[in-house]
């Protein structure tokens, strides 16, 4: 990687009888998307904890850029915590004031980006509201510009997207998006891999406190792809099954409105012109590709053969 | 040290302009000014307007009582006793000033008749323009003028001293040294309580509603422990300084208005001390007269007390105690606050904290009998104590090398149990939904 903004070298952090990271290494390339990924209890939040300094490793090293991770670099850090929440007594903007200014911006910039973003979210009536007069969904809006305001390099958000509603979610989406044409660099952390699909560039699933997968998406979708094509045709369900002979194997079939849709696994190292052939001799086809394995999916696989490997090396 | 700055501001500002805060900065000004105010003023005031038959049988004062706002005086040549039945028949008569014709050999005799009593402040009045007059045409028959006069009077004021049974003086000065000593003691607990539990509750408050985790990933716990302890700390001495401020202000407020409205002539030229220390009550007026008495006793030494007690010392150890109890109690109360998630929980670790606090108020009253004994010596050194006792033992006269070593000790102290605290509270601000015991809490303390 050419300019990696965040790397971690062979991190460890074990609290009292619980080992949370092993030997943990990632590195996130400069306006990239990452994915943190990993089971409930895996070890991201103790690493998020790490990155933001808010405990230290036990063993390991981390670069912020080309420097030993520091203090100072707090302030071109932006965290969202998957547990928020706000000063419920405080007033919106007061309190955005405080907290941009605890990440090192002078009051005068602070001022000028909040009006900036309470424009953009039009969000203008809530400057004197106290947080507790506001609705969840308000509040989560606040706690992003809060997160953002002081324009960090790496911006953490751990479970971006709980709590809040489609429009909400879609509303974030697109503000990273937006953040990392601007030159952001994004870690996120979320069990929602549909959002993972869609946003990130690279990623790295952690199990048990190490890392079992780690790479960018589309590769890490490649290397799982298990040859699984979809099939539009019309014509009968019989004759399609029988033309897939040695080639490929039948995993699922049904009707598509007008016509039928199968899915088949290609078998015996055939190649896809092969199958294709047969098929078309059989029926009319109407649409032939592949179906790349979701994240969802390679997810639970990648943990149940860590979980199968551990076994095993116990055995 | 920039962030710590931010942070006190912060707890500083959201707390002064609370309501509470206002409220109560009002409202105990208020209550205290009350309580030397009110019973003045009773004192003081006046009733109904009175008219006085004056029966001036010497002929000397005859139009030279001058009407006041209150009392309005008629001469009139009939006798004493038809000017008595003129008092008891008609409405319009309050009393019956006699004078006798050989005033001016003897005062005595001179009688004050009435129908309705008249106030204090009446009497005060006719008692000063007699005894003025008077004096002024004794001078005049001895030929010695005003001047002359003037410059021989003097003023003697008697320092009190008590002996009891053993032989032992006391001066009045005791009294009022336990007085001040428990009250100094009294607003020391308070203020520890007060601010200590608001220390704990921003903790809770912190890590109930979340926030704590986007604060730590800005600054280190321990910047935002010590600008929440630092910045309550100036919110009571705000407070204290506004009580003392607006205290001495309605004191004094009222004592100009009440001294402006009794003139210094009503009153025989002396001032409200003095109307109040003096033991003149020419007629008994029960309920008046022990409000007046309770005055004297109290104001009277108080007055006179003033300037034998060191207010100086004492007042620089007050701010040093209640400035070293509070950091020293305040650090645990932080501690307390984040190892718990909401307030119930904290009741158990309460208790071993509030213990030799409410332990030296106790023993308070043993101290102020037995300033120098052993055990308020030892109580008066132990930083945990110290803060109530120490304060407890000032009044009387503390040796400079005591108070040195007692100070020494509280500054150890709160270095002490900030450093603990500090330990605890970064842990346990990130943790939550678990029972913490104390063998959790040891755990924590030896975290790197």
């Amino acid at each position: 990687m050419t300019n990696p903004i965040f790397r971690a070298e062979h991190v460890s952090k074990a609290y009292a009888g619980h080992v949370a990271l092993r030997d943990v290494s990632i590195s996130v390339a400069e306006g990239s998307i990452f994915g943190l990924l990993g089971p409930n209890g895996a070890g991201k939040t103790s690493l998020i904890r790490i990155i933001n300094q808010i405990t230290a490793p036990d063993a390991g090293n981390l670069w912020f850029g080309n420097e030993r991770l520091q203090q100072h670099h707090l302030h071109r850090i932006g965290y969202l915590p998957e547990e928020r929440g706000l000063y419920k007594k405080m007033k919106v903007g007061e309190q955005a004031l405080y907290l941009a200014q605890l990440k090192g911006l002078s009051k005068k910039d602070a001022l000028i980006k909040l009006k900036y973003w309470f424009e953009k979210f039009e969000i203008q009536t809530w400057w004197n509201k106290k947080v507790e007069e506001l609705s969840k969904g308000m509040a989560q809006k606040v706690q992003f510009i809060v997160t953002v305001l002081h324009e960090p390099q790496l911006l953490i958000l751990d479970e971006p997207f709980s709590g809040f509603d489609p429009i909400n979610t879609n509303l974030i989406k697109s503000e990273i998006l937006e953040l990392r044409k601007k030159g952001t660099t994004i870690i996120f952390s979320t069990h929602n891999m549909g959002s993972v699909e869609e946003l990130c560039d690279n990623i790295a699933l952690i199990n048990n406190a190490h890392v079992i997968l780690e790479g960018n998406v589309t590769e890490v979708r490649n290397r799982f792809r298990s040859h699984v094509y979809e099939v539009q045709f019309g014509g009968g369900m019989m004759d399609f099954s029988h033309s897939l002979g040695t080639y490929g194997e039948l995993l699922s079939h049904g009707p598509e409105g007008s016509l039928m849709e199968a899915k088949v696994k290609l078998v015996n190292d055939a190649t896809t012109n092969l199958l294709l052939g047969n098929i078309m001799r059989a029926v009319e086809v109407h649409g032939f590709r592949e179906v790349m394995p979701s994240m969802n999916d390679i997810f639970i696989r990648a943990v149940e053969e860590s979980k199968q490997e551990a076994k095993s090396a116990i055995q | 040290m920039n962030k710590i700055l931010l942070i006190i501001q912060r707890e500083y500002l959201t707390r002064v302009r609370q309501k509470s805060f206002i409220i109560m900065t009002i409202l105990g000004p208020v209550l205290m000014a009350g309580i030397f105010i009110v019973p003045v003023w009773l004192a003081l005031q006046q009733s109904d307007d009175s008219t006085v038959l004056v029966v001036d049988d010497s002929f000397l004062f005859t139009d030279r009582m001058q009407n006041t706002e209150n009392i309005t005086f008629i001469y009139t040549t009939e006798s004493l006793d038809s000017a008595k039945s003129a008092l008891t028949a008609e409405e319009g008569v309050d009393a019956v000033l006699y004078i006798h014709k050989d005033i001016m050999t003897t005062t005595k005799g001179i009688q004050l008749v009435y129908e309705t009593q008249p106030s204090i402040h009446a009497i005060r009045h006719i008692e000063t323009v007699l005894s003025n007059d008077i004096e002024k045409f004794k001078l005049a028959k001895y030929g010695i003028n005003q001047a002359t006069m003037d410059a021989a009077k003097t003023n003697v004021s008697l320092v009190t001293k008590k002996i009891d049974e053993t032989g032992q003086e006391n001066s009045a000065n005791t009294e009022v040294s336990m007085m001040v000593g428990l009250f100094s003691g009294l607003l020391i607990y308070m203020f520890i309580f007060l601010y200590g539990v608001q220390v704990m509750r921003g903790v809770i408050e912190e890590k109930t509603s979340r926030i704590i985790e986007v604060i730590i990933s800005s600054v280190k716990p321990f910047e935002l422990m010590m600008g929440k302890i630092i910045g309550i700390a100036l919110v009571g001495l705000t407070q204290f300084l506004l009580w003392i401020v607006l205290t001495t202000t309605l004191i004094s407020g009222s004592q100009a208005i009440i001294e402006s409205q009794f003139s210094k002539d009503d009153m025989g030229g002396k001032s409200i001390e003095e109307v109040m220390s003096s033991n003149q009550v020419a007629v008994p007026q029960e309920a008046e007269e022990k409000v007046a008495q309770f005055n004297e006793a109290a104001l009277d030494d108080f007055m006179k007390s003033f300037d034998t007690i060191n207010f100086a010392v004492i007042i620089g150890s007050f701010l040093f105690y209640f400035l070293g109890g509070y950091l020293l109690y305040s650090a645990l109360f932080a501690a307390v606050g984040s190892a718990v998630d909401n307030e119930a929980d904290s009741q158990q670790f309460m208790l071993p904290i509030t213990i030799p606090i409410i332990f030296s108020f106790v023993m308070a009253q043993y101290v102020i009998s037995n300033p120098e004994g052993a055990l308020s010596f030892w109580l008066s050194i132990i930083p945990f104590t110290s803060p109530i006792i120490m304060m407890v033992r000032i009044p009387f006269g503390v040796p400079y090398w005591e108070l040195a070593l007692s100070m020494a000790m509280l500054v150890l102290g709160f270095i002490g149990t900030t450093w603990l605290a500090g330990r605890i509270y970064r842990t346990g601000i990130l943790m939550y939904g678990k029972k913490i015991n104390y063998k959790e809490l040891w755990k924590w303390l030896r975290y790197h």
